[in-house]
């Protein structure tokens, strides 16, 4: 069935197995009653059942709290958390500046946008491994094709202050030695070795151990996306408390002009 | 006080601002691409050729502003069935905030079914393609690109419709209009070979397939296409996003739900 006849099959109805609401009833996610079977539920397993319909152990349930506490920055100089600021200081609402904060998030150098490439990279290559390929062989391909390792270098720092803490966490919960987690390690010391300066970030570390948690990438993709959220609301708060308009106030010396000359405007031929 | 603080600044090619003497905060003058926004544009200029000299730094002919303000109101309002538009409506009825409204639309219609991202892709088939049908046919047949990515991999060729049975009447009204005011080539060799392409691509044109060709043939990039469809279409949204909030949503439409794994039923 195809066409009009598989949106006529579709409409007005919701066909679904991931849940429901029924007003002054109940409510069901993902087959389990809401209230009764998962009302002890910690926030992030829930989040994180929503998005996989699979359970986590205490342990696990303790790093996935860490991989999204561990990047929570409440600097507001920082360009997602950036936009909540300056929603505070423009007097916006504070879910406005925070949602578009995080959809900011979603970027092509950084947040989102590079952990999707992370996560896929490192199950990508560990499969290859597991193939008979060498190491060299996919760093070498993945650098040929996009001229960069998602998930190595990072933008406005060599070093990674997030990688020890999240790494002796995981110690203590016995999740550090997993095969992607290692892989991740092996990949760094081979362009550390090679002198390629792309060490190692946040996003290769937390990417390869939710891949041993058995996040597919589009599943981690979905788990990371409030990584940056606890940061945020700090922000908007101090902005919205000092005077309007008071942050990174812009004079028009601060805007350096580099277009065409100034000309005179006239109406094109018609 | 003395002040240390090191200035930065925001580099731009597109805008220059002079200070009031007594405010270096406050506008005195504001240039756009080197013209007088205030002082000379104001009340001359129309709303397509500041867009037009926004992106692409220069006015436009007088037919290329044409063609975009026709492209504008082609875009306009996807009508309440759009789901971008529908996205903006689920905000008004609620009494969302305007923004949420606006931010709704853009984050439905950013997407690869009939929204900015399948507008990008498609004019990126231009750009690879250019008018020639075998190399499109041939591009039409290629599987996707399945690289890692925020985006799903696409499930349709750009620019088709893929649940159409034909290509729509407005679609051909607009190719039509578009075509026969465009000075260019893409638009009047896309209404010559509808057909065929469409034949290659299994589906129908559909109306993002024209504004690809429309913003290829007013020379936009396919990053300056995708911000401007995400930009022309958010004037629907907001319009129905307002007239539901004056409707309620007692009239709105909340549907039916059929759970396919409901613990009440299995208990019983």
């Amino acid at each position: 069935m195809n066409g009009p006849e598989l949106l006529q099959e579709s409409a007005d109805r919701l066909k679904s197995s991931m849940g429901a609401c029924f007003p002054g009833e109940r409510a069901v996610f993902r087959g389990h009653d809401l209230h009764a079977e998962l009302k002890d539920v910690d926030w992030v397993e829930l989040y994180a059942f929503g998005i996989t319909g699979r359970r986590f152990t205490t342990q696990q349930v303790r790093l996935l709290h860490a991989v999204w506490a561990y990047t929570s920055y409440p600097d507001a100089r920082i360009w997602n958390n950036r936009v909540a600021s300056l929603a505070g200081s423009a007097r916006s609402t504070g879910t406005l500046g925070i949602a578009a904060a995080l959809a900011v998030s979603e970027a092509a150098i950084y947040g989102r946008g590079i952990d999707i490439r992370a996560i896929d990279f490192v199950t990508r290559t560990r499969k290859a491994l597991d193939n008979g390929a060498e190491l060299t062989d996919c760093v070498k391909g993945e650098l040929k094709k996009y001229r960069g390792i998602a998930g190595y270098g990072r933008p406005l720092a060599s070093g990674d202050e997030r990688i020890a803490p999240f790494m002796a966490l995981a110690k203590t919960l016995g999740l550090d030695n997993g095969p992607h987690v290692r892989l991740a390690f092996a990949i760094n010391e081979f362009l550390h070795v090679g002198r390629f300066r792309l060490s190692m970030n946040y996003g290769a570390i937390t990417a390869a151990m939710c891949a041993d948690l058995g996040l597919s990438p589009h599943e981690y993709y979905l788990f990371v996306f409030p990584a940056f959220l606890a940061g945020m609301p700090p922000c908007y708060i101090e902005s919205a408390q000092r005077p309007e308009g008071a942050l990174f106030p812009l004079s028009c010396a601060h805007i350096k002009y580099e277009g065409v000359p100034k000309r005179q405007w006239q109406r094109p031929k018609q | 006080m003395r002040n240390e603080k090191k200035t930065e600044q925001i580099r731009t090619r597109i805008w220059l601002e002079e200070p009031e003497p007594d405010n270096p905060f406050a506008t005195k003058a504001a240039y756009c691409h080197g013209y007088d926004v205030y002082g000379a544009m104001l009340g001359q200029a129309r709303w397509v050729e500041m867009l037009h000299l926004l992106f692409r730094g220069e006015m436009p002919a007088s037919e290329q502003a044409d063609l975009l303000e026709a492209v504008a109101v082609a875009l306009a309002n996807p009508g309440p069935r759009d789901p971008s538009v529908h996205a903006a409506m689920c905000g008004g009825v609620g009494g969302s905030t305007a923004a949420a409204c606006l931010i709704a639309a853009l984050g439905v219609g950013a997407g690869q079914l009939s929204g900015g991202r399948e507008v990008f892709l498609a004019m990126e088939g231009w750009n690879a393609c250019g008018t020639d049908l075998e190399i499109w046919q041939s591009r039409l047949a290629a599987l996707p690109d399945d690289t890692a990515s925020i985006w799903p991999t696409p499930e349709h060729p750009p620019g088709f419709e893929p649940h159409g049975v034909g290509v729509t009447t407005t679609v051909v009204q607009t190719l039509a209009i578009l075509a026969g005011m465009s000075t260019e080539s893409h638009l009047p060799w896309l209404e010559a070979n509808r057909i065929k392409l469409e034949a290659a691509a299994g589906h129908p044109l559909a109306m993002s397939g024209v504004v690809a060709a429309a913003f290829c043939d007013l020379c936009f990039t396919p990053e300056q296409g995708e911000m401007l469809h995400l930009l022309l279409r958010l004037p629907g949204a907001a319009a129905h996003a307002l007239e539901q909030w004056q409707y309620g949503h007692k009239k709105f439409p909340f549907f039916t739900v059929e759970l396919e794994n409901d613990p009440a039923r299995e208990e019983v």
